[in-house]
């Protein structure tokens, strides 16, 4: 294994795509994660990592950009946060119908208004429908495993679609941490060069992005639609290489403490190592809880999470963003659905927190485990809570 | 290309990629038309204008410098008819 080394988790992503040999990156500087792509470009203008860097003036020429060298066969590159993705919206969903594997770091921030720099995961529930396969990582060491593992899925012949890795802004991106690197012999083994199942090339014309009328555009949709559900069986097989390359081991979804717990929190991102100190605290006081994390939010794994859940007599779902007028917020309408008419019918509690940068404190986490064991013991729990607002 | 339109969902190729360029050629946009335009080239001053204008592209120059619609192609909008300088081409119902 790598040794491990302080530093950054933006930088350490930006190493991490640099060891990936990406051939493109196009982006745009926006706050949480302005510093991978200027590490990046850093290392390319000093000549370390021979690659195309295009510094374009918006999003949108991002994504754009992104769209057509990696339609040309280039394993290409993006990272960007809440405006960013909302402005490249519009090639966001161009991208997974063309079939074209662009990895892109999204560095999870609250979207305006009022203007928010810091995190949530607004821009994260933003792109939900877009097709891409969406991974969410918990920490600067995940952040830096998942940049060969999003290659590598990508551009397996049989997924050949885009990637997004999430992970939360400032809280992920810039905090500093040991992260073990891998040896450029692991990247060598896990990752294979690529080898695009399509692309533009003058000897062998095609013509890309064509017009989907009425009597194949349905048709079309549905083709992207299973494809991002077969890559599911994709990932797995890459999780358990990474494991057996590097040491760690990863799943679609994630349990903590869930072995002895019928009260189980599910939440994505950061907040499960909060939450892992509140697991801590409520075992102080004799009740056993867990924590389930969906680590891949799109394709969802429905047999795994409901494999996890299976002993839950008690579910508090933990959204981090708003689906506004909404009957649900955006985790806790996924999780309902795929609950709905399965064996499994553990009684749920909602719970919205951590929005805009809130801080979010082991005392509300403890509070959420609360409910969920006053929910169990037969009392009133209001259907969804709002932790920490100002009433 | 009129196959490609019967394919089944798990026929569709890999990001609906065409393999067959200019195919667009196939699809005679002609058929489309209710009103064709018609050249009376004595008026014409060979400009170019309607060939400039034509959004289809499907008018050419004929070895004498006058020009002409290529109706397999010519969707009839009229365009042509609007823009010449001389008012040389008549717009004529299909049926006639
Ligand atoms: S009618 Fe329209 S399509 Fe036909 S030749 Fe004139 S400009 Fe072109
Ligand atoms: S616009 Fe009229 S005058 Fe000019 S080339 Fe065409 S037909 Fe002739």
């Amino acid at each position: 294994m790598g040794k491990r080394r302080g530093v950054e988790s933006s930088i350490a992503m930006a190493d991490a795509v640099a060891m990936c040999d990406v051939d493109a990156i196009a982006a745009y500087p926006i706050t949480p994660q302005t510093h991978i792509v200027e590490h990046l470009s850093e290392l390319v203008y000093n000549g370390e990592l021979d690659a195309e860097f295009v510094p374009v003036e918006s999003e949108h020429s991002a994504m754009s950009a992104c769209c057509g060298m990696s339609a040309a066969g280039a394993r290409t590159f993006t990272a960007t946060s809440s405006q960013g993705l909302l402005l490249m919206n519009e090639i966001v969903h161009i991208v997974p119908a063309m079939r074209l594997p662009v990895v892109m770091a999204v560095a999870n921030r609250a979207i305006s208004a009022p203007i928010s720099i810091w995190n949530d995961h607004g821009d994260l529930a933003s792109v939900r429908d877009t097709g891409w396969l969406q991974i969410v990582a918990e920490n600067g060491q995940e952040c830096f495993d998942m940049m060969p593992l999003a290659f590598r899925v990508a551009e397996d012949k049989r997924v050949h679609l885009p990637i997004m890795v999430h992970f939360d802004g400032f809280i992920v991106s810039h905090m500093i941490e040991a992260i073990a690197y891998w040896e450029p012999e692991q990247v060598k083994e896990f990752l294979p060069p690529f080898e695009p199942q399509i692309r533009l090339d003058i000897h062998n014309p095609v013509a890309m992005g064509i017009v989907g009328v009425p009597e194949i555009y349905y048709e079309t949709r549905l083709a992207q639609h299973q494809a991002l559900l077969d890559s599911l069986k994709v990932i797995k097989e890459a999780f358990d290489d990474l494991e057996r390359i590097v040491g760690r081991r990863y799943n679609v979804v994630e349990t903590y403490n869930m072995d002895k717990a019928e009260i189980a929190l599910v939440m994505m991102g950061s907040l499960s190592e909060t939450a892992m100190s509140a697991v801590k605290a409520m075992k102080e006081k004799g009740i056993e809880v867990g924590i389930i994390r969906p680590r891949v939010w799109r394709p969802f794994p429905t047999e795994d999470f409901l494999a996890a859940v299976k002993n839950v007599k008690a579910l508090g779902l933990v959204d981090r963003a708003f689906t506004f007028g909404g009957h649900s917020h955006p985790l806790a309408t996924e999780i309902k659905s795929v609950l709905y008419g399965s064996p499994v019918q553990p009684k749920i509690a909602e719970f919205t927190l951590g929005i805009g940068g809130r801080d979010v404190k082991v005392e509300d986490i403890v509070g959420m485990y609360g409910s969920l064991v006053d929910m169990l013991e037969g009392k009133d729990v209001p259907r969804i809570q709002y932790v920490g607002v100002r009433e | 290309m009129a196959d490609k339109y019967e394919l089944s969902w798990k026929e569709i190729p890999m990001g609906f990629v065409f393999d067959k360029p200019m195919a667009s050629r196939e699809n005679l946009t002609g058929s489309w038309r209710s009103e064709r335009p018609v050249w009376d080239h004595s008026k014409c001053i060979k400009c170019g204008v309607c060939y400039m204008y034509c959004p289809e592209g499907c008018i050419h120059e004929t070895e004498e410098g006058y020009f002409q619609a290529d109706y397999d192609y010519c969707k009839g909008c009229g365009i042509c008819v609007q823009e010449c300088w001389t008012q040389c081409i008549k717009f004529v119902p299909e049926e006639s």
